[in-house]
């Protein structure tokens, strides 16, 4: 049994999706019973700027709305220097770096995607998948950031089956079609997790 | 019977409003307060009730109208970003002078760290200056339940009542527990003495004097609060005074927690001294948390420098600036902070990814055939605003030479023009424009002033996510009845395939421009809100 306390950071480029990730597993808490408290980027950033989502769940009180330094169970990215970018907040002992392999390069100085691969190799427990390439197979490139939920949802102490009620309710009002790409990425993500 | 929902900060006073039965929520779109509007809009409770929600021009417009409903006996709520409150300020100051009827609460969300604003500066000063109480909730759950508290304050005491955020509790979702049930909405009534909405001398003197006389009310309130929450604790080597969310950032530091120092956890102002005065005799010293300005701490220390019984931000003890984090907090308690990861080689691996403007936004276009247009006229001629078309100031455009507040391109323009620079160019967009660029430009028409007002009309309020523009469509009418003669207006649709005729546009009404204004508008919808039409 997972302990059901988990702070996660979520990071990656406006326009990304990050929100709706951070989103269902926020309402998959509360309906888990859960408290939550789940701090987002709005304004300025949102405009192809760095964006970032924390989100906490405990069935305690929780204070901070940010998480603290070195204490994220989960540090996830849309995009590879994203996740890199708040890797302070991992935690050293237990966390999890989740990525996409793709990078979204909207700089003109984006740095050799290899090396930043590289330093992510570098920590004992990462994921990292061509997130952006399984959405696609799943019907819809544009369904990366449930792929990636997919992939870091096996690491929270939430029933799948909230996660998945989750996506439904959040893509309900674009149709069945855009619901069902939406589940089929998550899946992906999911198994490829476990894999 | 309540419900639990995951809201915002800016969603759980909207809620706690709707709940407190409101009659009007009045607003114009800033980060970061814009969802307050947002979500009572979208609230079929709200709707149910006719609870009039409409954007107004800016935020002085938007207080004028919550007062005035004020006076017609409902309550309302006025809505924006610290600096809205700037504009806000004369109707601000001059209602707590003429006081309120029904309950009238104004809410300012304050930005440290400067997210998404031109500076930090904090509400808490404005509540004191108009001599009237302030309520800083500390959890998005306090926010809702102050709602109620705030509107009985402000009717009881026939006042406004402020209500300051910041960013990280506006943005942030948390489980709020709601009532389940609303107050019905005040009838529409007269206020009883209503002469003292005119401020002629002798009135306004008169009511002056009552609002003093309120003072000491005002704070009997604040010791009596139950937002202001004193938690003994044994250590007493410094007491705590923990202002609005600081003190989240202080309980996360401790098992369950529990601080083992006393803590005085304020949010309703004005600040109790009688509380004060107890943990600062109980510890010797006392710590500042507060987000914003030492405000609280500068008070403390009194008039003639620094007292040694106090810390805070103006010590050094924690950071001048930006908001504060568990983290700061614990280092000035002494506390041990984990040091965080870092990359083997950040130099290599990071790089800043500031915000740009989106694929296909018509500004883009619009910035490239001014830039062709102005040739090598050389840096230094365009004065722009505050808006989405603010990034044009970023690499590769270059594009713009200033940015202060809302309206001040076309105000500023004019007086460089005035000072003998030429050209002079004011970029703004078109919320922004009838926001406060109106006002400038009737200046600039009447004295003559030798300008060129590009119009950036996207339709919409874009940078703060698309809320409706006022004037969008009939802009070129509104310049006309300002006084610029009909054929110093040029319309033009910033698209590529129209560029070498955009920049012929440009080039006439910028150097063509022998005498006056020359106003070009550009039209062409935001991408965002037309991506969100199709989807």
């Amino acid at each position: 049994m997972q302990q059901s306390k988990m702070n996660i950071v979520i990071a990656g480029v406006g326009g990304q999706g990050i929100l709706s990730i951070a989103g269902v597993i926020a309402q998959a808490a509360l309906a888990a019973g859960l408290r939550v408290k789940q701090s987002e980027v709005h304004g300025m950033a949102q405009r192809g700027g760095a964006v970032e989502a924390h989100l906490r769940i405990s069935p305690d009180p929780i204070f901070s709305d940010l998480v603290p330094i070195g204490g994220a169970g989960i540090v996830c990215g849309m995009e590879p220097m994203e996740a890199l970018r708040h890797l302070p907040h991992l935690n050293p002992e237990n966390g999890w770096i989740v990525t996409a392999a793709e990078p979204l390069v909207n700089i003109p100085d984006y740095p050799a995607v290899e090396t930043i691969l590289a330093e992510i190799r570098r920590l004992p427990r990462h994921l990292i998948l061509p997130v952006n390439e399984m959405a696609k197979a799943a019907g819809n490139v544009r369904s990366g950031n449930m792929v990636l939920l997919g992939a870091l949802s096996t690491r929270l102490p939430l029933p799948e089956t909230a996660l998945l009620d989750g996506i439904a309710r959040l893509f309900h009002a674009k149709g069945a079609a855009v619901v069902d790409v939406n589940l089929k990425a998550f899946a992906a993500g999911r198994t490829a997790a476990c894999a | 019977m309540g419900d639990i929902r995951l809201l915002l900060g800016d969603e759980a006073i909207a809620q706690g409003a709707i709940d407190a039965g409101i009659s009007g929520c009045y607003a114009y779109p800033g980060t970061p307060s814009t969802e307050i509007m947002e979500y009572v809009q979208r609230t079929p409770q709200a709707a149910a009730k006719t609870v009039h929600a409409r954007w107004s021009a800016n935020e002085k417009t938007a207080m004028e109208e919550g007062l005035g409903m004020s006076y017609a006996g409902r309550r309302a709520i006025v809505c924006m970003k610290h600096v809205g409150l700037n504009v806000a300020a004369d109707g601000f100051v001059n209602a707590a002078v003429t006081g309120t009827h029904g309950g009238l609460v104004v809410v300012a969300a304050d930005d440290p760290s400067m997210h998404s604003s031109q500076n930090e500066q904090d509400s808490r000063f404005y509540a004191k200056f108009a001599f009237i109480p302030s309520l800083e909730p500390a959890s998005q759950q306090e926010a809702y339940d102050m709602m109620a508290y705030a509107f009985e304050l402000s009717e009881t005491m026939c006042v406004p009542v402020l209500m300051r955020i910041t960013t990280r509790l506006a943005h942030s979702r948390a489980d709020v527990r709601t009532a389940g049930t609303a107050r019905a909405a005040n009838p529409l009534s007269m206020p009883p003495d209503a002469k003292r909405f005119i401020l002629l001398p002798g009135i306004a003197r008169r009511n002056y004097q009552g609002l003093l006389d309120k003072q000491p009310k005002f704070l009997d309130l604040a010791e009596q609060s139950p937002f202001n929450t004193f938690t003994d604790g044994p250590d007493k080597s410094v007491g705590i005074l923990a202002a609005g969310i600081t003190v989240n950032y202080l309980r996360e530091l401790f098992p369950d927690g529990v601080c083992p120092h006393p803590v005085l956890k304020l949010s309703q102002y004005p600040w109790p001294k009688a509380a004060i005065q107890r943990l600062l005799d109980s510890c010797g010293t006392v710590m500042v948390l507060e987000e914003g300005a030492p405000f609280i701490e500068e008070a403390l220390h009194g008039a003639l420098g620094l007292s040694p019984t106090i810390t805070g931000r103006l010590t050094g003890a924690l950071p001048r600036t930006g908001e504060l984090s568990s983290e700061t907090i614990a280092r000035a308690l002494g506390l041990p902070t984990r040091p965080g990861l870092q990359p083997a080689n950040p130099v290599a691996v990071l790089r800043a990814r500031p915000p740009r403007m989106c694929d296909g936004c018509p500004h883009i276009d619009a910035y490239k055939a001014l830039l062709d247009a102005l040739g090598d006229t050389g840096k230094g001629h365009v004065f722009a605003d505050i808006g989405c078309y603010t990034l044009g100031a970023l690499p590769p455009f270059e594009a713009i030479n200033s940015c202060v507040d809302m309206g001040a391109s076309i105000s500023m323009a004019k007086g460089a023009a005035d000072a003998g620079l030429f050209p002079a160019i004011a970029v703004i967009g078109d919320s922004t424009f009838t926001h406060s660029g109106m006002t400038p430009l009737l200046d600039a028409v009447a004295h003559g002033s030798r300008i060129t007002v590009l119009i950036l009309d996207n339709g919409t309020t874009g940078m703060t996510g698309g809320q409706e523009s006022l004037a969008t469509g009939r802009l070129d009418k509104v310049c006309a009845g300002l006084g610029v003669p009909p054929d110093r207006i040029r319309a033009i649709t910033p698209l590529a395939k129209q560029h070498a005729a955009n920049v012929e546009a440009l080039k006439d009404a910028i150097f063509g421009n022998d005498k006056g204004v020359t106003v070009v508008i550009a039209s062409r919808e935001c991408i965002q809100t037309a991506r969100h039409k199709r989807v």
